[in-house]
């Protein structure tokens, strides 16, 4: 669900400029949106572009390793990232990584945010005991700190990008089940929901066509920062070794990777976690506008 | 006020055993088999057998699952599976040094935030605000793991390079030096606080950025209040408004911050001990996960937890004491359900 149709579903939103247009006059969504969208055209355009420098070609390892960025070989092949321990190409592992890394991130948070909405539409608009029993799992899940969840996660199975994206997902519901639980209070008392009830509409029809169209804005901020939280988890399970395995690019392997040259060849360690940074930030701009927008839109 | 201790203590309990149970439920229902992943698969079936019943795997999941809810009540985690000793000493070793980075970033973390988001509040709208709402907004979302790569890349990478004093080669990995035993007790200090810089820093700077942001909102809403008006009317000075009245009120939810502040931290503190080789429960844990080891690993998360509940209850009663509307609003009879 895009931004502008989640404003469009809203029954009371006036002549007042849609959500999107209002979040593109924010300075701070621009850089995100720009930042994001760079790194995704890099990643879906970057490594065929790179040709000669393709990323899984092992040439000469001894003399073509830990080449300083910026650096051409002999042949004539830039290597504008420098090139890591085994001479590949650290910028087209970075744009193969960029594939995995967003991709992971990207469906983790889908999952994390269909479970919080799941939950907190079922806990909102049902009430009663099963609503204190979705409260008190919240409140639990909260508590327990998430990174040493995923490492209990991911102790019994193979790791890979798959257990990554599950359990990154099951351990980042809370927020957006809160939120969404709130919003589906406040909107199923509301006339046109009472309306809908009169005419005769079941409840799991109500909550998915009346309630939860008009429940979901606040649940976007949830969204957008979930990427970048998810992103950031990934990159740092595989930089622990426990989340995508090499010889599969990822921003965390990389990083990982990277470490143990940290003294001879820093950037390879830094350029993956510049991205992550990057990336993280740029979603986390989104979000920040975002909410700023919504609460505009609230005020009128 | 009582009683709302008692209903707080009550939510606390339920949340303990629900994050208890996960623990379980994560290690039980998941698909893996922790027998088979520690044995490898050449182990012989007799072995296997062997194992999981010395482990009490065999048993039926609901005896198992009251056993681990005793075992856990009582402090006795059962053994590590790699290190072959019981996972209470194993955690109980990591404890101090996890403290030690934990305590010291929370204190950093505080005192850094307020003053910053002080200083952003009463200056809002200057130069100065403007740069530090950037900054804070940067470093804030930094994953631990980045801004300890990049300090150890300056301080170890690039002070050797540039030829800083040896003073500023701060030290990367572990928490003493090589042979510090051997040193007076004044160096020994000043060598384990040296190793301190780095893992501390990472850990507050992101905690300090947070803060900040959580505090300049809080103080600048605050400091719109009619309270702070009648304080000027008063002929009250600047600052005394400003530390007085804006800050004392804009504290009580900076506290209750604590919340969702301690999970972070022990998430960060995980990174933050591997990467500087710091020997707390996150590199344990690490380690653990790594070796197959589970009853380690579900023993730190459920212990983390039961860190964040205990946290919770603290941030709440000191919330309740710096503000008693707080503690009478939770002392009466609160209708959860109604509304709508």
């Amino acid at each position: 669900m895009t931004a502008a149709a989640a404003s469009s579903t809203r029954v009371d939103a006036g002549p007042a400029p849609g959500l999107a247009a209002r979040l593109w006059r924010d300075r701070r969504a621009r850089t995100g949106v720009i930042v994001i969208a760079v790194f995704v055209v890099g990643a879906v355009a970057g490594p065929p572009l790179l040709g000669a420098a393709a990323p899984l070609h092992l040439a000469d390892v001894l003399s073509g390793r830990f080449a300083a960025p910026l650096s051409r070989t002999p042949d004539g092949v830039w290597h504008l990232l420098g090139t890591d321990g085994f001479g590949r190409d650290e910028l087209g592992r970075l744009l193969l990584g960029a594939r995995i890394s967003l991709a992971v991130g990207l469906l983790a948070a889908l999952v994390a945010t269909s479970v919080g909405i799941g939950a907190g539409a079922v806990a909102g608009y049902a009430g009663g005991a099963v609503d204190r029993a979705v409260v008190a799992a919240t409140d639990a899940a909260l508590a327990i700190p998430r990174v040493p969840f995923l490492l209990l996660l991911v102790a019994l199975v193979e790791p890979g990008a798959a257990v990554t994206v599950l359990a990154i997902g099951a351990t980042g519901w809370m927020g957006v089940a809160r939120l969404v639980r709130g919003e589906v209070r406040a909107v199923r008392s509301r006339a046109f929901v009472e309306a809908a009830r009169g005419l005769g509409a079941g409840p799991g029809r109500v909550l998915w066509r009346h309630v939860l169209p008009n429940a979901l804005t606040s649940a976007l901020v949830a969204a957008a920062l979930g990427i970048g939280t998810a992103i950031m988890l990934e990159a740092g399970l595989s930089f622990l070794g426990l989340g995508v395995q090499p010889p599969t690019p990822s921003w965390g392997n990389m990083i990982a990777a990277g470490r143990d040259a940290l003294m001879i060849a820093p950037w390879l360690s830094l350029a993956p976690a510049a991205a992550v940074a990057l990336v993280v930030l740029g979603f986390s701009l989104v979000a920040d506008a975002l909410d700023a927008a919504i609460a505009g839109e609230r005020a009128g | 006020m009582r009683a709302a201790l008692l209903r707080r203590l009550a939510v606390a309990a339920v949340t303990v055993l629900l994050v208890v149970t996960a623990t379980f439920a994560a290690v039980h229902l998941m698909p893996g088999d922790p027998v088979r992943l520690y044995l490898g698969p050449t182990a012989s079936p007799a072995v296997v057998a062997a194992t999981r019943h010395a482990l009490g795997l065999d048993r039926p999941l609901p005896v198992q699952y009251l056993e681990w809810l005793e075992r856990f009540v009582r402090g006795r985690w059962g053994e590590s599976i790699a290190q072959q000793r019981p996972v209470a000493r194993v955690l109980g070793d990591a404890l101090g040094p996890t403290l030690v980075l934990v305590g010291g970033s929370l204190l950093l973390t505080y005192l850094g935030g307020i003053l910053v988001g002080a200083y952003q509040a009463a200056r809002r709208r200057s130069r100065a605000d403007a740069a530090l709402t950037g900054v804070t907004a940067v470093v804030y979302a930094l994953p631990s793991y980045v801004v300890a790569l990049g300090l150890v890349a300056v301080f170890a990478y690039g002070a050797a390079l540039w030829h800083w004093p040896r003073a500023l080669r701060l030290p990367a990995f572990g928490e003493a030096g090589l042979g510090a035993d051997l040193l007076p007790p004044a160096a020994r200090l000043a060598d384990r606080l040296r190793h301190l810089v780095l893992p501390l820093t990472t850990l507050a700077l992101v905690g300090i950025a947070g803060t900040a942001r959580f505090v300049r909102g809080a103080m600048v809403e605050a400091l719109r209040q009619p309270f702070v008006r009648a304080a000027r009317a008063r002929g009250l000075s600047g600052s005394r408004v400003l530390f007085g009245h804006a800050l004392r009120n804009a504290l009580v939810p900076v506290v209750t911050l604590l919340g969702l502040q301690l999970p972070a931290l022990f998430s960060g503190v995980v990174f933050v001990e591997v990467i500087f080789a710091w020997p707390g429960m996150g590199r344990v844990a690490v380690q653990a996960v790594l070796a197959r080891d589970y009853p380690v690993v579900m023993a730190v998360t459920a212990v983390f937890a039961c860190l964040v509940v205990a946290g919770n209850l603290l941030a709440d009663l000191l919330a309740a004491l710096a503000d008693p509307r707080r503690a009478a609003a939770a002392a009466a009879p609160a209708d959860r359900d109604g509304g709508g």
